[in-house]
């Protein structure tokens, strides 16, 4: 799965430690999302997408699919 | 940015303040441990009632421990958890195979000395040790 996290970040000037602050996960988890190691759940998608103000689909792709 | 904050302390705080709760407990069990071994022989000569007195602490402590253990667990991160579980998956694997296997040992006279279930605590604190590093560096 691919996503945009990273850019959403930036557009946003957070640090990775802010946004794990923001998600309540460690700086870790968000490092690990954002180089695509490790899938978050759909309940932590759904915080990335109330945080960032967009919908689930707009921050996470499928890879086959695309 | 301090939009989800209402719903949730700092998140690396409570991980903190619940992995020194668990070390607490950890350090409390094996000294109920300690207890419960070397006091009969050390401290009050094998007297009936402390012995059962220490067995039962222990067990509390232990079962404290377990709860603490578990409320550690459920506070971290998913990855956390997942990393937690993977290690602790491959622990039990590893203890199963490599204790029945040790067992064996004696009774087909490989080894002449009885296998000690200590030594199987100390390979599995190890393997779960190792599983947790590989997978923090897998997740790095």
């Amino acid at each position: 799965m691919k996503n945009r996290f990273k850019v959403l970040r930036a557009e946003q000037d957070w640090t990775q430690a802010q946004l794990a602050h923001e998600l309540q996960v460690s700086r870790q988890t968000v490092n690990a999302i954002e180089t695509g190691k490790f899938d978050p759940s759909l309940k932590l998608a759904f915080r990335a997408a109330r945080l960032f103000e967009l919908g689930i689909e707009d921050i996470f792709q499928d890879e086959a699919a695309s | 940015m301090d939009k989800l904050k209402a719903d949730s302390n700092d998140f690396a705080t409570n991980i903190k303040k619940s992995s020194v709760r668990n070390l607490y407990w950890s350090v409390a069990w094996v000294a109920s441990i300690a207890l419960a071994a070397f006091g009969p022989r050390l401290i009050w000569d094998f007297a009936t009632l402390p012995t059962i007195l220490g067995v039962l602490i222990s067990l509390g402590v232990g079962f404290g421990m377990i709860v603490s253990t578990n409320r550690y667990i459920q506070g971290l991160d998913e990855l956390g958890q997942k990393i937690f579980l993977d290690a602790a998956a491959f622990t039990l694997g590893v203890g199963l195979v490599c204790g029945l296997s040790y067992e064996l040992l004696e009774d087909i006279r490989l080894i002449s000395f009885e296998p000690e279930i200590g030594h199987l605590i100390i390979l599995m604190g190890l393997t779960f040790m190792a599983g947790m590093i590989a997978g923090h560096r897998k997740y790095r």
